[in-house]
């Protein structure tokens, strides 16, 4: 077998999903999902038995692209991340009542698909267009299927689209330059090239400006809050949840490598930019009113630190962010599930008009308090084995690092906190339907999940440990 | 004995799984005695370890599990049960079951209490993590998750947001330590690319290692330690926690969590040996805290926060002894003080019980006649904590007070105040509570009553326990300082000679014991006093009534800048910064509407701008040519 049947799978169930029909088109979406899921376990399987999994093909002739789709354990964690998360995101968009529901289902299996195309592409063009295709679903999905006045809609969802399209440029740009040296965009040809340190600063600069966008950091975040707070519900799991670590990704996978003696020169100037983004982004996300926009400013400050665990150049860096990026894509979908399930009863996204939730609803308030708990890192959860080994990757870099980035475990406590006691505690004020069974469904498996894997976490390191030391070794 | 040592971490976990699940099916008597039995358990195994230790056994090392690497540094879900843990989780295990007991009783009217039941037996379940891991991130997860328990059960009556404030301020105060205890963490782990206390201390004897770094670490450990233990400037939090029910308070806020992080020097005792100006500090910082904590316990009326400002004065003393490297010292007090202020913490909930509620001790008193037990328990434990000759607390407090004496003497002077102030502000509560007549309503004056046998038997026990349980270190013929040698490196600071100069020392410490317990008997038992309301208070008595202005200073110069910095940022940082941005597609958008009126279809212009660019091009070629 190889890794492409995953992609198939989802490109195929998307367009099952759209012929099916509005009635069935849920169903349809979510079993293709979970057959991904399943197929992506099979390949896991696989790979951890020695199989090749890599796909390798020509595409076009001149210039020379090749449909090239490689498996490591970096690509492989990501892959599960993105499909482990589809199912539980669609089966969150069944407490919400879609207009022609078959277009968003399908919209939604089409960016799965691209997003996991972006991270198993091994030549620099299909990656490109990958990481380009995932931005139209989601165009889409926030534009028609949004929160809001429809004119600021649209003009919130035009600003992030246009703002990341063009720092994407920027990347392109960069892989035609490769492209003229080389005469390849093959991801091993790429590495193997001789650049010198212009170049390479020039590589690093242009891959930064689409990565900083992406991810965010700051200060190219402008687009984040308001495009999350204008998403529904599951435009912005797949958002925050999958596509923000694309940019994570593909710092490790293209940007690092290819400008090893740049990202060195320049360490320090953007890991101290990125921990500015991590105090930056709690400090903003203290006093926000809209829950939604305080989600979206808590994962700034959140994949900040992923960003300067990245950029740090250390094994405990790259394999907390990439903990990290699994373990905040399962929580922060967990969070916007909860504010959905909350907005469903109360059509509000505003923490002044919610409260005394717990008292109506003690299971459902377990639940959220538990991922909350992940969120803020409580040892035993999954987060804090990502947040323990990025800090400590800080600290080898420089003591002072990790004390500031640190602060993070105290701010990211206090609003996270101060959030749930406004959301959930306190006497009854209005009064709630209680969850479901179904409803909680997703919750209860994203706890046991985050619980899982903070005690046996060992399983993903040894997973993705290689393929981060060999790029490691590329770099240094 | 590896079902023993599983049976002894896993029940209380096991109890909270009960509880949590099935515990409101089960009823409130069931939920109650399974929490109770799942501890006793615990602490059944803990007795029988503790025999086989205290015979000469070796020590044990149990590893459970792997748990994850970090670089080169691997972290194992792995336990040490030596002489300090297996102490250790003697009287948490122990102190917990009476508590559990007591809540049986105490917590039945409430409608959660199986949720009561599961937070609490999740508390022990990590403390018994924290206190018999072998290594640091094994104590951090303990750490961590005692820190939870705290803020759960803190905020278990979630309908009142002050008392949610309170469990919040609880959490995030611990957090500013917990960074500390992860720098620390952070430095170890680097230097010796271990966590494992053993390995460490044995490296520490061999490496030549910075002497400054080790200061940092061990200094970044004591924030930890002052976050957990509620030593200034991080003590705040802890009178607040008072907001919990009062068999938390007895177990979380008094006898077990807040000592963790004298248990966690005593773990690491061998890197403060190493840093004598990390020592000094300690010292320094428990001493100021013992006295300060002391004088605002002075003029509490809640007689739940008098107890709270004294277990933070008691927690001083005990870092003023780990400050002197008097390790064997503050763990004999941590005992006894386990012991007298868990008694002293179920008795005041005897009498808030009777009193349905009410806490304020202006509207208390002569309540001696009716609770007998209640009053007599309390009444040992108080002797003891005002460290009378022959309670358990007057030869602990005695031997702090020794240490200090020929260590450093204004120690000794400010440590003897704060211990005179002690004894003033306890008896003040006795005498308040229990003596004169009665100030509170006809109707509570009705329903007066002793408490149920649930309530008095661990109030029975652990009042027996105050009143002997010095005789596990007596001066000269110390048992405690014998079976905890092996721990330490130096000679036991205990094993002061009963000399001239001791029974001089005793002396003095009993004498000003006595002159606080006098004022307070002249002041409130023979002139009837009773402290005036809160809006009369003025002068020194004001500011102490206001601890200090600590929590306001706090207010003005952290919490009300950073929702200031946090106010500007989202309202001006962030759209301007948009505007920014933005501003480039605004531009570009200008930018064409102009180009658009260039290209307007009059041919004359596009000839006049192509004979521009033509004598353009000629006289760029011709500079060039020159």
């Amino acid at each position: 077998m190889n890794i492409s049947i995953v992609l198939i799978v989802l490109l195929v169930g998307a367009i099952a999903t759209y012929v099916s029909g509005n009635k069935l088109a849920s169903k349809i979406a979510l079993l293709t999902s979970i057959a991904a899921f399943g197929a992506t376990l099979y390949a896991l399987n696989a790979f951890n038995g020695g199989e090749n999994l890599d796909v390798n093909t020509i595409w076009i002739n001149r210039p020379a692209v090749n449909f090239a789709l490689h498996v490591d354990g970096l690509s492989m964690a990501m892959l599960l991340l993105t499909t482990g998360l589809l199912p539980l995101i669609i089966a969150s968009g069944f407490v919400t009542k879609f207009e022609n529901e078959k277009a968003i289902y399908a919209l939604m299996l089409f960016m799965g698909f691209a997003m996991a195309g972006t991270f198993l592409a091994a030549d620099g063009f299909l990656y490109y267009i990958f990481w380009e295709i995932a931005l139209i679903p989601i165009y889409f999905i926030a534009l028609k299927w949004g929160n809001g006045d429809i004119e600021a809609r649209k003009k919130a969802i035009l600003k992030f689209f246009i703002y990341t399209f063009a720092g994407s440029l920027f990347m392109l740009l960069a892989f035609i330059y490769l492209y003229t040296k080389g005469g390849s965009f093959d991801i091993n040809k790429l590495y193997a090239l001789q650049l010198n340190s212009t170049e390479k600063t020039y590589i690093f600069f242009a891959f930064f400006l689409a990565y900083a966008i992406k991810i965010p950091v700051v200060p190219f975040h402008t687009w984040q809050a308001n495009t999350y707070s204008k998403a529904p519900g599951v435009g912005t799991m797949l958002l925050s949840g999958i596509m923000l670590k694309m940019g994570l990704y593909s710092v490790l996978r293209w940007q690092l490598p290819l400008s090893d003696s740049a990202a060195k020169e320049y360490m320090p100037i953007i890991v101290a930019l990125s921990i500015a983004g991590i105090i930056y982004g709690a400090v903003v996300t203290l006093k926000q009113k809209n829950i939604k926009k305080l989600l979206a400013y808590s994962s700034l400050s959140h994949v900040g630190l992923i960003a300067a665990g990245l950029y740090s150049l250390t094994i405990e860096g790259f394999q907390g962010a990439v903990l990290q990026m699994l373990s905040h894509g399962l929580v922060i979908v967990g969070l916007f599930y909860v504010v959905e399930l909350i907005y469903n009863r109360y059509h509000t996204y505003e923490i002044k008009e919610m409260g005394g939730i717990r008292i109506q609803d003690t299971y459902f308030a377990s639940l959220f308090m538990i991922i909350m708990l992940a969120s803020v890192a409580l040892p035993t959860t999954f987060n804090f084995i990502g947040e323990f080994n990025l800090l400590y990757s800080l600290f080898k870099v420089n003591m002072w690092y990790a004390i500031i980035a640190g602060t993070t475990i105290i701010l990211g406590a206090f609003y996270m906190l101060r959030m749930f006691q406004k959301v959930m505690l306190g006497g009854e004020t209005k009064s709630f339907q209680k969850i479901s069974k179904q409803e909680s469904i997703v919750l209860v498996i994203i706890v046991v999940v985050t619980i899982f894997f903070g005690l046996f976490p060992q399983p993903i390191i040894d997973l993705i440990e290689p393929s981060l030391q060999s790029i490691l070794t590329q770099i240094k | 004995m590896n079902t023993t040592i599983l049976l002894l971490l896993f029940a209380p976990l096991v109890g909270f799984l009960i509880n949590i699940f099935f515990g409101k099916s089960l009823g409130k008597t069931v939920s109650g005695v399974i929490g109770t039995a799942t501890v006793f358990i615990s602490f059944l195994c803990t007795l029988c370890l503790f025999s086989q230790i205290n015979s000469g056994a070796e020590t044990i090392k149990f590893h459970l599990a792997d748990w994850f690497t970090v670089g080169s540094i691997k972290v194992n879900f792995s336990f040490l049960l030596d002489q300090l843990s297996v102490l250790w989780l003697l009287f948490v295990t122990g102190i917990g079951t009476l508590i559990h007991l007591y809540s049986i009783s105490y917590m039945h009217d409430d409608e959660n209490m199986h949720k009561f039941f599961s937070y609490l037996n999740l508390f022990v379940f990590f403390m018994i993590a924290l206190v018999a891991g072998s290594n640091l991130l094994i104590m951090f997860i303990g750490w961590e998750g005692v820190g939870l328990c705290s803020y759960l059960l803190i905020g278990f009556w979630y309908k009142n947001q002050d008392y949610n404030d309170a469990a919040k301020k609880a959490f995030i105060m611990n957090r500013i330590g917990d960074l500390g205890f992860l720098i620390g963490i952070f430095i170890l782990g680097y230097t010796f690319n271990t966590l494992e206390f053993l390995e460490i201390k044995s490296l520490l004897g061999k490496d030549v290692i910075s002497p400054s770094l080790l200061s940092i670490a061990a200094l970044c450990l004591f924030i930890g330690a002052c976050g957990k233990s509620a030593q200034l400037p991080l003590s705040t939090w802890l009178p607040d926690a008072m907001a919990g029910p009062t068999p938390v308070s007895a177990l979380i806020h008094a006898a077990t969590m807040v000592t963790a992080g004298i248990f966690m020097v005593t773990r690491m005792n061998f890197l403060f040996d190493l840093t004598p100006d990390v020592q000094n500090v300690i010292a320094i910082v428990g001493t100021i805290t013992a006295v300060v904590a002391a004088s605002i316990g002075l003029v509490q009326n809640d007689i739940k926060k008098v107890l709270a400002y004294s277990t933070v004065s008691q927690l001083g003393l005990m870092f003023l002894a780990l400050g002197l490297g008097a390790y064997e010292v503050a763990v004999f007090h941590v005992i006894t003080h386990a012991f007298f202020k868990a008694c002293l913490f179920l008795g005041s909930g005897s009498v808030i019980h009777a009193l349905h509620g009410e806490q304020d001790m202006r509207n208390m008193g002569g309540l001696r006649k009716v609770m007998p037990i209640t009053f007599w328990t309390m009444m040992i434990s108080t002797l003891a904590i005002s460290g009378i000759f022959p309670f358990s607390g007057f030869w602990s407090k005695d031997e702090i007070l020794m240490t200090a004496f020929h260590a450093n003497i204004p120690l000794w002077v400010i440590g003897s105040i704060a211990s005179i102030m002690t004894a003033f502000y306890m008896f003040r509560l006795m005498y308040l509570t229990f003596f004169n007549d009665f100030r509170g309503t006809e109707e509570q004056k009705h329903h007066l009553h002793e408490s149920p046998a649930l309530i008095t038997v661990p109030l029975i026990i652990l009042g027996t326990l105050a009143a002997v349980g010095g005789v596990i270190s007596l001066p000269g013929n110390s048992w405690l300082n014998h079976y905890m040698a092996p721990l330490f490196a130096h000679k036991a600071h205990g094993e002061h000679h009963l000399d001239s100069q001791a029974y001089m020392l005793m002396a003095i410490a009993t004498i000003g014991a006595l002159v606080g317990i006098g004022i307070a008997y002249s002041m409130y038992l023979k002139k009837k006093q009773v402290p005036v309301a809160d809006n009369e208070v003025q002068g020194l008595h004001k500011v102490l009534s206001n601890k200090y202005y600590l929590d306001e200073i706090y207010m003005a110069i952290i919490v009300k800048p950073l929702y200031a910095i946090s106010t500007f940022a989202k309202n001006f940082i962030e759209k301007y910064l948009s505007k920014t941005v933005f501003g480039f597609g605004s531009a570009t958008y200008a930018l064409s509407i102009q180009g658009k009126r260039i290209q307007n279809g009059n041919i004359g212009v596009y000839l006049f701008a192509f004979i521009l660019g033509i004598c353009g091009f000629l006289i760029y070629l011709f500079n060039i040519r020159n």
